[in-house]
């Protein structure tokens, strides 16, 4: 994919009045985690940051989402989200379970960890999880694809999402507090928005953005 | 802010503090009644405590385990839950709708559900007081139901999200409004006007959202009320004797208290109020308390809240403005060519990265390469959002399990399927949608299916003990000092938000326990 909203980057707007004092310190925060596991184990990480890099594959020409750590993070505060399906343990026994399971499988079926298989491989066997393709459908009565629909997806496609690299990349107004917007009308854009690069306006798209703030 | 002691007996101990419970704190001491209402989670400054960040903003959410099952089991924990002083209006999307009259007597006039045993004119007065107290921003002439006074604050600007949903409808031949919205559109007090920063779900930073945060807990304050935060109820004391209430049991400041209250009113949402109603069980009332129906914890009702996405060739950035700035009701005033019972109304919607997220994932599984490119598409997505009437149905329940939470407290089952109706309801609103949304200008049009809104119906109101747990007046059949004031109480659920009608059901109990009061019936 190309870049849609060439440099533009919402953490230009940190010292504008886009972003409030405690906007800061959460995004601060968010932008400071450390890339190492707090929760899991270093075989369960392994394995986290490999199924993290086919559910997000991330373009190299920039710093990656640290797409585990924030996984691993939601763990080791053991952050609930108000629900549960029957079907499913606690949220990190789901996650423990889930990654032991998928894991074992990869070894079932190419006597390797999942880490270590090759990206065509560690795709179809995600999708073997997804659609309850799989050697071992067991999994302890932890439906895997229940797990993959209700856990696995959802909890790593939203933490990223939650990413200010992410805003750049779909073109989010990001942070907004205390001055909103004003501009609300089709095809309109306040000069603190990300500019859309349009097929041969990229310059002046990259040139919208490098003042958006 | 007057401060109770545990052990003075106030006139109203109010279990939650929002749209319900908040409201009538607040109505209840403008009466003179002495009131403490507790809520299980903070009381936040918005201006200093409130991120623009979804992700943070949880911290609004119910976040306690509950077990969800059922056919259509259900998601909880996000827009149909809050854990703040406020409740879940801190993060409400503003949409303040009345009930079409008929709804109140659906049963006798429309065929289905059950009767509230108010009278819609009654209604009527308690919405305009409702709509004043919050200074409702909305159109000068509103197309559906009863002639009804001018909206306070005039309507908001729309935005492109907005302008499809008018560009559809005007295509499609329905009608269509601004939505009237609790976020102001010109100064108030200390509120600035709406600056149309978009968070408003995950709560607003400005203090434009009339929330009962910033409007009915600061009036109650004022009026003597003590709001006590971080208070966690866990049970309701009955005498052993009388078997009326005494109090109530509550976690704050890591140990259990006891406040001793004349009356106790119950108003956490349709699951933590049949949880508590369950959780306090004694000898005397081995079912739970104001049981004696079995309907506690029954007839669970949520809101269909499904919608349609679509592409626009515009940039729409639907990030701006509150999400649901237009809306049409047609389907809720209209009845012809319909093969369900009910209504609906849809509006436009903006849901911003992190939920868009869940939604794209969630609901269609995607997820590498073809993931990141339906996400590229966010500036120029459009959508209708439903909100649609679900029929109570008994099988619907809150129960307990036997797992418990951190505090000792069972944790609740929550069960929960689509009836026949529902179904066909929610397939008449999709086609409709469709139309809609593609007569807008969208194309790749695509449908959301999983999602609810809004919960009701778990502790009825009716004219009849053996088949309700309240009475018209919010009041227990079963122990006339327990009193029941929040969605739980909704026989059925129209086809809008419910908020409005919530605060004004709370103001008219106020006036009602006042008459009483007066009476001698107290």
């Amino acid at each position: 994919m190309s870049e849609q909203y060439p440099g533009y980057d919402v953490l230009a707007k940190r010292r504008t009045p886009s972003w409030n004092e405690k906007t800061r310190q959460v995004i601060d925060e968010r932008l400071a985690l450390s890339r190492e596991p707090r929760y899991l184990s270093q075989e369960e990480w392994l394995v986290l940051e490999a199924i993290c890099d086919r559910i997000v594959p991330q373009p190299r020409t920039r710093p990656p989402v640290p797409l585990a750590a924030m996984v691993d993070t939601k763990l080791f505060e053991n952050r609930g989200d108000g629900y549960r399906d029957y079907r499913l343990p606690p949220l990190r026994e789901a996650w423990q379970r889930g990654l032991h399971a998928i894991d074992a499988e990869a070894r079932r079926r190419h006597n390797v960890g999942f880490a270590a298989l090759d990206t065509a491989e560690q795709d179809a066997l995600l999708r073997a999880v997804q659609e309850g393709a799989l050697c071992d459908g067991g999994w302890d009565g932890m439906p895997p694809t229940i797990f993959f629909a209700k856990r696995l997806l959802p909890d790593i496609a939203t933490l990223y999402y939650a990413h200010p690299t992410a805003w750049n990349e779909i073109g989010f107004g990001g942070p907004a507090s205390p001055r909103g917007y004003v501009r609300m009308d089709f095809d309109r854009r306040d000069p603190w928005e990300a500019a859309e690069a349009k097929p041969g306006r990229e310059v002046d798209a990259a040139r919208e953005n490098a003042r958006a703030g | 802010m007057r401060e109770y002691r545990d052990n003075e007996a106030v006139d109203f101990a109010i279990v939650g503090t929002g749209a319900g419970g908040g409201t009538l704190a607040c109505r209840l001491a403008e009466a003179g009644f002495s009131v403490v209402g507790l809520d299980a989670g903070p009381w936040w400054r918005p201006l200093e405590d409130f991120a623009s960040d979804e992700l943070h903003q949880h911290k609004l959410y119910w976040t306690g385990e509950r077990i969800c099952d059922g056919a259509d089991a259900l998601q909880l924990g996000a827009n149909n839950s809050g854990r703040s002083v406020g409740g879940s209006t801190v993060h409400f999307a503003m949409v303040s709708l009345r009930f079409r009259p008929e709804w109140f007597k659906s049963k006798s006039q429309l065929g289905y559900g059950a009767d509230w045993p108010v009278d819609w004119r009654e209604m009527w007065d308690y919405y305009g007081e409702v709509e004043q107290a919050l200074k409702i921003s909305g159109p000068v002439n509103y197309p559906w139901g009863p002639k009804r006074p001018r909206y306070p604050y005039r309507a908001h600007e729309l935005n492109a999200a907005a302008l499809v949903l008018a560009n559809g409808a005007r295509k499609v031949g329905i009608q269509w409004a601004p939505t009237p919205l609790a976020t102001i559109s010109a100064p108030r007090g200390l509120s600035h006007p709406c600056v149309y920063r978009g968070f408003c779900v995950v709560g607003c930073a400005t203090n434009a959202k009339q929330s009962a945060l910033i409007t009915w807990i600061p009036r109650a304050v004022a009026a003597g009320a003590e709001i006590r935060d971080l208070a966690m109820v866990g049970r309701i004391e009955t005498d052993a004797k009388t078997g009326l209430v005494t109090g109530v049991h509550y976690h704050r400041e890591g140990r259990w208290r006891f406040q001793r209250a004349r009356n106790v009113v119950v108003a956490g949402y349709a699951i933590e109020t049949p949880r508590l109603l369950l959780n306090s069980a004694d000898l005397r009332h081995p079912d739970g308390l104001a049981n004696s129906s079995g309907l506690v914890g029954r007839n669970l009702m949520v809101q269909a809240n499904q919608a349609v996405y679509g592409t626009m060739e515009e940039e729409i950035r639907w990030y701006k403005g509150p999400p649901s700035l237009a809306i049409t009701e047609h389907w809720n005033y209209q009845d012809q060519d319909k093969d369900f019972f009910g209504g609906y109304c849809f509006m436009s919607d903006g849901p911003l990265p992190l939920i868009f997220a869940g939604i794209v994932s969630g609901e269609r599984g995607l997820w590498g390469t073809a993931l990141r490119e339906e996400m590229a598409k966010y500036n120029h997505q459009a959508a209708l959002k439903l909100v649609g009437e679900v029929l109570p149905d008994e099988r619907n329940t809150v129960t307990l399990t036997d797992e418990t939470d951190e505090l000792g407290l069972k944790i609740p089952r929550v069960t929960f399927s689509y009836g026949d109706n529902d179904k066909r309801l929610i397939r008449h609103a999709q086609q409709r949608m469709h139309e809609c949304l593609a007569a807008g200008g969208a194309r790749d049009l695509w449908d959301q299916n999983n999602d609810t809104c809004h919960l009701h119906g778990t502790a009825r109101m009716g004219d009849d003990p053996r088949t309700s747990v309240v009475d018209g007046n919010c009041r227990s059949w079963d122990i006339p000092n327990l009193w029941i004031c929040d969605g739980s109480v909704f026989p059925t659920v129209g086809g809008v938000n419910p908020s409005l009608t919530i605060q004004a059901i709370a103001c008219r109990t106020a006036d009602r326990i006042r008459a009483l009061a007066a009476a001698g019936e107290l």
